[in-house]
This record gives C-alpha cells, structure tokens and sequence, in this order.
C-alpha cells in the first residue's frame, strides 16, 4: 500500500511516500528555519503562506522521487492536529483535496504519532508495545506504546516542553533560534558540571511527569546576573549544564518507566531526541538496564512527511479514515 | 494595584484570585520578560475559574483552550512579531467567543487591544520574587 502523506505543523512543509508503513519511497521537505532565523521565531503568518506555496510542488516532487504516478496513490495522509492552525490547515485541505481527487481513502493522523512511527521507518524489527519519549519544541510526553494505534500518556511536562527549554535558553544566551542545535554543539566546549542547575523535580503527583521552567528560569537569571555584575558568562558551561540536566531529567523518568512497566524496548522520538548529551546517556542507560535503545536518524528526529505516512498506514489499518469534513485542530490528546 | 509574590504558588494563588471574579469576554494583557511568571499566573486563573485543566505553556501551539461554562484561551504572543499575524491565529474569532481571554507576551502585538483589556504587568525583582501590577479588573 503506497500512502502519499503530508505534514504542515508547524516550521517545515513536507510530502512523502512510504509503502506498508515501512519503506520511504520519498521524503521531501521544505523548511522555513532560514526564514524564521530573521525573526528569532516562528512566524505563523509566513508559515501557512509558504507552506501553501510549496506543497503542491513537494507533492509533485515526492510522485517523481518515488517513480511512481497518481494513479499509483492507495491513501492520502496529512498530519491534522496539534500545531499552529493556518499552518495545520494547509496540509488538511491540500490532503482533502488529493484523495476527492483520486478517489482514495483520507487518514488523518496526530503529529506525536508521527513522531514515535518514524522509529518503524529506521528499525524494521520494533513493533509495539514499547515505550516511547517524544520530545519537542512543543510536546514532551512519555508515552507507553501498547499497539500501533493503542497508546497512553504516561507523564508530561507540566509546564514547558524540553524543546521550549533550549530554544529560550539559547535566546537569552544569544544564539538565535531554534536554539537546540546551537546549544548542542556548544556543550561540547563546555564542562558540564560547569553551573548547578535546579533539577526539575515534580514533587506531587504523578511520578512521570516533568517541569522545565524553573531550569529555563535559572538559566535566564545566570545571564541576566553576569550581565549586571560584568562577571564572565560561561557559556559553553551553561550550554554544558544545561544539556546534562536536562537530559538527566528525560533519561531517568524513561527508565523508570520502562522498568515498571517491562519493556525491554525504550524508543525517543522527536526534534529534541537530535540533542547529542540526551542520545549518548540514553544509551548508557539502556546498555546498563539489558534494555534496546531506538532513536531514529536525526532527519527523521525533525518534522517530515514520512514519519506521517508511516503512521497512516495503521491508522488506515484501524480503520481509523476521515471524510471530506475533517477539520484542523491546535490541541489535541493523543 | 501592585501584588508582590514570593514563590509560583503565591502567584497562583493570586490569578485564582484575579480570574474568579472576571466577567466573560474580558481580556488580560501580560507583559513581562521569560520566566516571570505568566504562564503561572494563567494557570492560577484557570483554577479560579473552576476549570480542571492542566495549563502548559502555550509558546509552541501559540493558543490553548481550556473548556467549561466560562471558557479560557491561553494565548502567548511569544513567536509572533506584529500584529498583523493576529489574523492567521484567528484572533478575532477568539474575541468574539465570549471567553475569558489571557495573552502572554501582549508586548509583541500592541495593536491588538482596543482599550478595555485589563493590563498584568510582571516584574522580576528577586529569584523567587515577583511584582505583579494589575491596571484595572476587579480587586483581588
Ligand atoms: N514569585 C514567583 N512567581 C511565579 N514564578 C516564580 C516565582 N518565583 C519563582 N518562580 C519561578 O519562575 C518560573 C516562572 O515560569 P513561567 O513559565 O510561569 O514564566 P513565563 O512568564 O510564563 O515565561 P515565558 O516568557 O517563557 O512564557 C517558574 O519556574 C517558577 O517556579
Ligand atoms: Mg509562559
């Protein structure tokens, strides 16, 4: 089954192709990020233009890429929830029209399973139940995979998403946006027990779930201190500390979970899972507990179409179709 | 009037307060640097309000929607750069819902207030302090 899916959340605009859920046929992206850097954000009126600009030719391009023509379309995917709503709608109205068009099944499909399916994409072998952290600018949810189409939020942030995190902390300490990649890479210069950073501990509640604005907070005290003292600011330092405390905050609930629940495979999913501290302690970590690691390869970490395509095709096993009436939504639970 | 809070609760504590007695269709304008406090604020005015919702920061999604008899939508201008954006987000669709409406970072679209919001300004004036200046609403 050959699904011709469409993502639009939020900064790229992006149509793949992938068969039975498995194999990319293509993966066509176009990013906005050079434009956004102008702004230091994203911008959601220039998002939906572009992303209406483009995604007719990304839609024509992934056809040609894979080989294949329209006719060869069984299904037409689109992410339709959650993320910025002009943005959102494009992909949904681009994706309604193609399957009227071509007469195939419409499977909407949530952004966060995206995410978690493009570990099926990278690992043939991973099938569910497993655990799965998928962390982002906008989510950070722990999340327990029972089945391809059965899953459960087991903890989430309470306030501010891991991504959010780095990206405000990388704009205090100017390094422009989004700030993930700039504060990875300068971690590696720095020591990072460099600055003792608040462990966003949950103390009520519900084990699994995180807090990352007192650890943004502290971060912004830091810079705003040395600015009004004149003290050198130790940037790589902080990037360092930052990188390790957050991290330490995502590895340990994960393998908690995964103990208390018995899985023996613990997937990370998401823009944030390209951070390089989160990956290698990760790792560790699964290595110490007998546990397999999944963490897809950083292009299909960040927003694309053919971790959507993937996920379609179980949802359409499912059953789970939409009609010519399905709307966009910002919010939604997975 | 000018609050002084010491700690998130007290922050809190005081958006229940604020938010109790607010009629619907009235607009709070935040303001104030990152990590003072506003999405705390806003969490504490969803309690006050009576609505079982976990408030997340809205930076990403840009808009939340808390649901109940007097509904709260949780705005945060915070990746927005003029106004003229307020249209794509639907704004003015919002307005017209007749909800209580919160905006995080209000500085980043001046031009979307007609006069009759209510001004929260945040102030950072120690590490676990804050001072909170509300222009207008009800007492609290
Ligand atoms: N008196 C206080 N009132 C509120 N928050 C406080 C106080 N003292 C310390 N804090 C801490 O400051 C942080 C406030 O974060 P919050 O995300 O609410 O700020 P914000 O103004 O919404 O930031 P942003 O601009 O990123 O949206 C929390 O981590 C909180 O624990
Ligand atoms: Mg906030």
């Amino acid at each position: 089954m050959k699904i011709l899916a469409f993502e639009s959340s939020c900064d790229e605009t992006a149509a793949a192709v992938v068969q039975d859920g498995r194999h990319v046929l293509a993966d066509e992206i176009f990013s906005q990020v050079a434009l956004h850097e102008m702004y230091g954000g994203v911008v959601p009126e220039i998002a939906a233009r572009s992303h209406l600009e483009v995604i007719s030719l990304l839609a024509d391009r992934a056809l040609q890429k894979a080989g294949i023509s329209r006719g060869d379309i069984d299904a037409v995917a689109c992410t339709y929830a959650p993320g910025l709503i002009g943005a959102v709608l494009v992909g949904v109205n681009f994706a309604k029209s193609a399957a009227l068009a071509l007469g195939v099944p419409l499977i909407p499909v949530h952004h966060i399973r995206g995410h978690i399916a493009a570990n099926y994409l990278a690992f043939p072998e991973l099938e569910p139940p497993f655990l799965c952290l998928a962390i982002s600018g906008g989510n950070t949810m722990l999340v327990d995979v029972r089945s391809y189409t059965d899953m459960r939020v087991l903890g989430r942030t309470r306030d501010d998403a891991a991504g959010e995190c780095f990206d405000k902390s990388a704009r205090v300490m100017g390094l422009g946006y989004p700030g993930g990649k700039p504060i990875d890479d300068l971690s590696k210069k720095g020591d990072d027990r460099a600055y003792d950073l608040p462990r966003p501990a949950v103390n009520d509640g519900n084990p699994y779930d995180m807090s990352f604005s007192g650890l943004k907070t502290a971060v912004v005290n830091i810079v705003h201190h040395a600015e009004q003292t004149g003290e050198p600011l130790d940037k790589p330092g902080l990037a360092a500390s930052l990188c390790r405390t957050v991290s330490e905050s995502l590895v340990s609930r994960t393998m908690a979970a995964a103990e208390a629940l018995g899985y023996a495979h613990v997937a990370v999913a998401g823009g944030v899972a390209a951070n390089s501290r989160i990956r290698a302690d990760f790792e560790s970590a699964c290595k110490a507990a007998g546990k397999t690691l999944y963490v897809p390869p950083l292009r299909l970490c960040g927003d694309n179409g053919a971790m959507i395509g993937a996920q379609a095709y179980y949802e359409y096993q499912a059953g789970h179709t939409a009609g010519s009436d399905l709307n966009a939504y910002a919010t939604m639970e997975l | 009037m000018t609050y002084t809070t010491h700690s998130e609760k007290e922050t809190e504590d005081l958006g229940a307060r604020f938010a109790a007695s607010l009629p619907a269709g009235a607009v709070a304008a935040l303001y104030g640097d990152l990590g003072c406090g506003k999405t705390a604020f806003v969490r504490g005015m969803a309690r006050g309000m009576g609505l079982d919702a976990a408030v997340t920061s809205p930076t990403f999604t840009i808009v939340n929607e808390y649901d109940g008899p007097r509904p709260l939508f949780h705005f945060d201008m915070y990746r927005l750069s003029s106004a003229d954006e307020l249209f794509d987000i639907g704004w003015e669709d919002y307005l017209a819902r007749g909800g209580v409406c919160a905006v995080e970072w209000s500085e980043n679209v001046p031009g979307a207030f007609e006069g009759d919001e209510i001004a929260v300004r945040f102030e950072k004036t120690g590490d676990n302090d804050r001072k909170i200046t509300i222009e207008g609403g009800p007492l609290c």
